[in-house]
């Protein structure tokens, strides 16, 4: 989220698209029904009738995968009737940027594109057609009048031209009217003064298009002037309770801590990694945030390595392995590769990939071609038994299995960040029960003893050797002593403007850290969280600041340095002052900034009598060019979003692109054990209805936390199918039956339950279906191994930028046990 | 009235239990503080935050101070400024995660084609996932790849997870896998 829970209190009109907040985020609701009490208007769009619908003033249905039509028919409605911030859209984002004349869009395809001849990926672009053009000093040339045909903001005018409601409706089934009811309650937002703001989840990421759903709203808010005001903002609501702090600290292949670039094999020398991942801007108003990535950098190496990492071999930077530069290394990858047999040893660390991974039966495949398997988890789960599992044969099953039995939350210390960003520390309650141990100690205990095998050599034990590794107090893991290393150190005395900071010290904020190695910091983002001052994550001070608008500034911490709404420098017009006075996020007193903590102390924009201030910044410092991106030219898929069908779709041509019917450039797996019912032209007439995934209150993701318990389990206890009515009737199905569902990958049987949450879509000139599974079920419990899970449905497919599978939208069949 | 929830607890344990609380703008039933001040009396008190979903939820956990030092009660902590007492069902039966008989609390081992688990050690676990983490990736371990270009990793071990663990676990567990040289690292965020 850019903004937090409470402040969706401050709003003037909530969208809840791509997710179902009331049930899935539910004390949300706290503040989304406060703000309606309070005058907001609550619009959501979703293909069922949701618990967030019920209270919604405006609800309009959509087919699913069709987000980018919808929300591209509203930029084309801001543009068409000049709904936009103009200053705002001028000065804070690249819609004044002039483009190179190579770019084009035609027959459904940018400029650059080009097929390869193998991989999971049908083609790509060259995106240099993309760039900007650039003055004689390396600046992007800029129109600040956004009339020159080759600016952005007429690009964008252009492009979105085509989304006209009638075609955006025949794709979509949302009827016209709604989606202009919807189009004309969010774009009075625009006005100064109003805010907007999005709610979604995994009903945008989990998309071949799930990048650009999301690029699509932002474009929105950026138009409308809703990032960095309170009560704006894009506001992705993360399903798990850590899953932001997670990926702050990079359990994913394609980033190391705080969002630094995993190194490539053609960064041979920590110098060469820095050259290439440090952005460079020529523009003295652009703070150009990463150019300080050199000092992430070497902080985060003298964390790994501690006294190890000097000067004279590169801090360690070789010793940590590097990737292949282009290749994927993600998520779908990564079991498509184990499928192959690539891998002898896998851990599955808290997590259930054999439910809840697309495509989930070739994963439970996969995993009887690894020799060995460590699964740490609270319960026996269908990840760690798969050998036992639906299907399975012990007898043929070589995989070892380590199944190591890891303690609850209450029962340990540590922290944990919400989808706010706010960083909250957790204390421990009783004891680990049995045998359980935290993962903390499993870590630290299972390294030790790795460590000490390396004593006696190895492959390559630099790495391990050298790891700096004593977060233990008293022979167990201390939760304090990793908070502090991931805050940062001084490793000597260090003078900085004057003050003398000794060695030993915990650093008081990233803006301390050097390239030199006399810091550390294991996650630059974090440095501020626990400092001489203390635990700031343990804070509990309930007093708002001045400004009134719920950012509690004294309870818990957020990153970057306890900054509650992030991009705030653009909630302010150019000479400092609040577009929303009553909602004021930061303001400038003549002198100083007042309210949130700001981004960067910069003074204002321009100086109070008009004229520019060469000492400001722009406020979108993590930009190379200190402009938000209307215009995305690093995208692989494109810079501006557009409407691609899903691979598996019940209309026989892109309405919107007839030569394109889905994404050009997402990745499609072709093993045996990836069958999909993909055609170009026509449908798969086995699966004609549209099939989707979601959540409930009762369960939690793939249910395994939820499911072995008693209250929890009689309240949901099976996997059901929601259809319609009309559906049902067609189908003969009764409410209760059940029924099977089937794709190319599964079959899984489940009760019907027949709503009328689900009502036909008229697309084009047909009648089409849509049914929705939750997916938190699996065979292990309940105990009697009668249900099972919703991924054993989903394609194997995902997302162009970041492989997310597209479990949101595939095509299915639904019939009578 | 201004108050905080401990402050409401001392108050209400002061007075004697049934009497209406008069200026709380409520009254307690003889039962519920009654129960209010077993967990005060007999029970620890730490403060949480809900592990499901990102909202970030508080809650306030008492912990039997006397015999098997098990988990009285979790309820939603009205100090806590977002849910401010508030719990969904799933956090409303936290307790029942951790007080629950289908826990997993010992470590197990399941042999090559064998049709059963066996319970073990935690010691000889470490040493046999040691043992193979070292044999995979000494057999597996690539200093260059196809190009000859220094890339010191195995292509031999995989790893998800996990968003379910705290920032400093998720710290320390990657630094492990990196420093064993794992190039394939996901999680719960990629799906």
């Amino acid at each position: 989220m850019t903004n937090h829970w409470i402040d969706i209190v401050n709003s003037d009109c909530i969208l809840i698209m791509g997710s179902n907040a009331a049930s899935n985020h539910p004390i949300s609701f706290k503040y989304v029904t406060e703000a309606q009490r309070r005058g907001a208007t609550l619009i959501s769009v979703d293909p069922r009738y949701t618990q967030s619908s019920s209270k919604a003033d405006i609800y309009a249905p959509l087919r699913s995968g069709t987000d980018i039509a919808f929300l591209g028919g509203m930029v084309k409605y801001i543009m068409d009737n000049k709904l936009y911030n103009e200053v705002y859209a001028a000065n804070y984002t690249n819609a004044c940027f002039l483009v190179s004349k190579e770019f084009k869009f035609k027959d459904g395809l940018f400029s650059g594109y080009s097929t390869l001849p193998e991989g999971h990926v049908k083609g790509k672009y060259d995106k240099s057609q993309w760039a900007f053009q650039m003055d004689e000093n390396g600046v992007p040339k800029k129109d600040l009048t956004l009339k020159d045909s080759h600016c952005v903001f007429q690009l964008l005018k252009k492009h979105y031209s085509r989304y006209s409601t009638k075609i955006v409706s025949k794709i979509t089934g949302t009827p016209e009217d709604l989606l202009e009811k919807v189009y004309k309650a969010y774009s009075a937002t625009g006005a100064t003064g109003k805010a907007g703001t999005s709610m979604y989840a995994m009903g945008w990421t989990q998309h071949t298009v799930g990048v650009q759903n999301i690029r699509c709203m932002a474009i929105i808010q950026l138009l409308l002037g809703n990032m960095g005001v309170a009560g704006g903002g894009i506001n992705a609501l993360r399903g798990e309770s850590n899953v932001q702090g997670s990926t702050d600290h990079a359990l994913l292949w394609h980033i190391w801590p705080g969002y630094l670039k995993t190194p490539r094999a053609s960064n041979d020398s920590l110098a060469s990694y820095l050259k290439k991942w440090t952005p460079k801007s020529n523009d003295p108003l652009s703070a150009n945030w990463w150019q300080n990535t050199p000092k992430y950098m070497v902080s985060l190496l003298k964390s790994y390595f501690g006294d190890n990492a000097v000067l004279a071999n590169d801090f360690g930077y070789n010793w940590m392995p590097k990737v292949d530069d282009d290749k994927d290394y993600s998520w779908m990858t990564l079991f498509d590769e184990m499928f192959k047999g690539a891998f002898k040893g896998f851990f599955a660390w808290g997590q259930n990939p054999a439910c809840s991974s697309s495509n989930a039966n070739k994963v439970r495949r996969a995993m009887a071609n690894v020799d060995w398997m460590v699964n740490v988890n609270i319960f026996d789960n269908e990840t760690g038994s798969f050998w036992h599992g639906p299907g399975m044969n012990p007898s043929t099953i070589k995989t070892e299995v380590f199944m190591l039995p890891c303690c609850v939350s209450v029962e340990k210390e540590g922290s944990i960040i919400n989808s706010g960003r706010w960083m909250q520390w957790r204390y421990a309650g009783p004891k680990t029960l049995g045998n359980c141990k935290s993962d903390g100690d499993i870590i630290l205990e299972l390294m030790d003893k790795i460590k000490e095998l390396y004593h006696e050599g190895g492959a390559f034990p630099e790495p391990i050797m050298n790891l700096k590794w004593d977060y233990m107090t008293d022979g167990l893991y201390d939760p304090h002593k990793v908070a502090k290393e991931i805050n940062g150190y001084f490793q000597r005395d260090v003078t900085i403007n004057n003050k003398l900071y000794k060695k030993g010290t915990l650093v008081p904020s990233f803006a301390f850290l050097q390239d030199d190695g006399s810091t550390s910091s294991a996650n630059w983002l974090y440095c501020n969280s626990y400092t001489e001052k203390g635990n700031m994550s343990a804070r509990k001070g309930t007093q708002d600041a001045p400004n009134n608008i719920g950012l509690y500034p004294e309870f818990a911490w957020t990153w970057p340095v306890n900054r509650r709404i992030i991009y705030n420098r653009a909630s302010v017009d150019l000479s400092g002052q609040p577009w929303d006075k009553e909602h004021w996020v930061i303001k400038w007193d003549g002198s100083k900034w007042l309210g949130d903590v700001p981004d960067g102390g910069w003074p204002p924009m321009q100086n109070a009598d008009g004229t520019p201030n060469p000492k400001s910044r722009y406020p979108f410092i993590m930009h190379k060019h200190g402009y938000a991106q209307i215009f995305g030219p690093s995208l692989n898929d494109g810079p501006f979003p557009e409407h691609y069908e899903p691979l598996e779709c019940p209309v026989e041509a892109n309405y919107m692109n007839p030569k394109q019917k889905m994404s050009p450039v997402a990745p499609v797996y072709g093993t045996e054990a990836d069958p999909h019912s993909y055609r170009e032209g026509v449908c798969d007439p086995r699966y004609p209805i549209v099939g989707t995934t979601y959540r409930v209150v009762e369960h939690w993701q793939t249910g395994l936390m939820t499911r072995p318990q008693p209250w929890l389990l009689e309240l949901q206890p099976q996997v059901f199918v929601e259809m319609s009515e009309e559906l049902a009737q067609l189908k003969g199905i009764d409410n209760g039956e059940r029924v099977m569902v089937s794709t190319p990958r599964g079959t899984l049987e489940c009760t019907a339950i027949v709503t009328k949450r689900f009502k036909p879509f008229k697309i084009g000139n047909n009648i089409v279906h849509e049914v929705g599974v939750p997916w938190h079920f699996g065979w292990r419990w309940p105990e009697n191994g009668s249900e099972d899970s919703a991924n054993l449905l989903t394609p194997p497919t995902g997302d162009a930028n970041t492989r997310i599978p597209e479990t949101k939208a595939f095509m299915c069949n639904v019939s009578k046990k | 009235m201004n108050v905080t929830r401990r402050e409401f607890v001392q108050i209400t344990g002061a007075t004697a239990a049934g009497l209406a609380v008069s200026g709380l703008g409520f009254g307690l039933s003889p039962v519920k503080s009654h129960a209010q001040m077993l967990k005060t009396k007999y029970g620890k008190e730490t403060t949480t935050v809900c592990c499901y979903c990102a909202v970030g939820c508080g809650a306030i956990v008492h912990t039997s101070k006397k015999g098997d030092g098990r988990l009285l009660n979790i309820e939603g902590d009205p100090d806590h400024v977002i849910n401010r007492g508030a719990l969904c069902a799933k956090g409303a039966s936290l307790l029942q995660l951790c007080e629950n008989q289908n826990r997993l609390l010992e470590p197990m081992y399941r042999a090559p084609y064998s049709h059963e688990w066996k319970q073990v050690s935690w010691e000889w676990s470490y040493e046999q996932i040691a043992k193979r983490v070292k044999e995979t990736r000494d057999a597996s371990f690539q200093h260059k790849n196809e190009k000859g270009q220094i890339v010191n990793r195995t292509m031999g071990i995989a790893s998800v997870g996990s968003a379910a663990m705290d920032n400093e676990e998720c710290w320390v567990y990657q630094a492990m896998v990196r420093a064993l040289g794992l190039v394939y690292v996901e999680h719960q965020a990629r799906i």
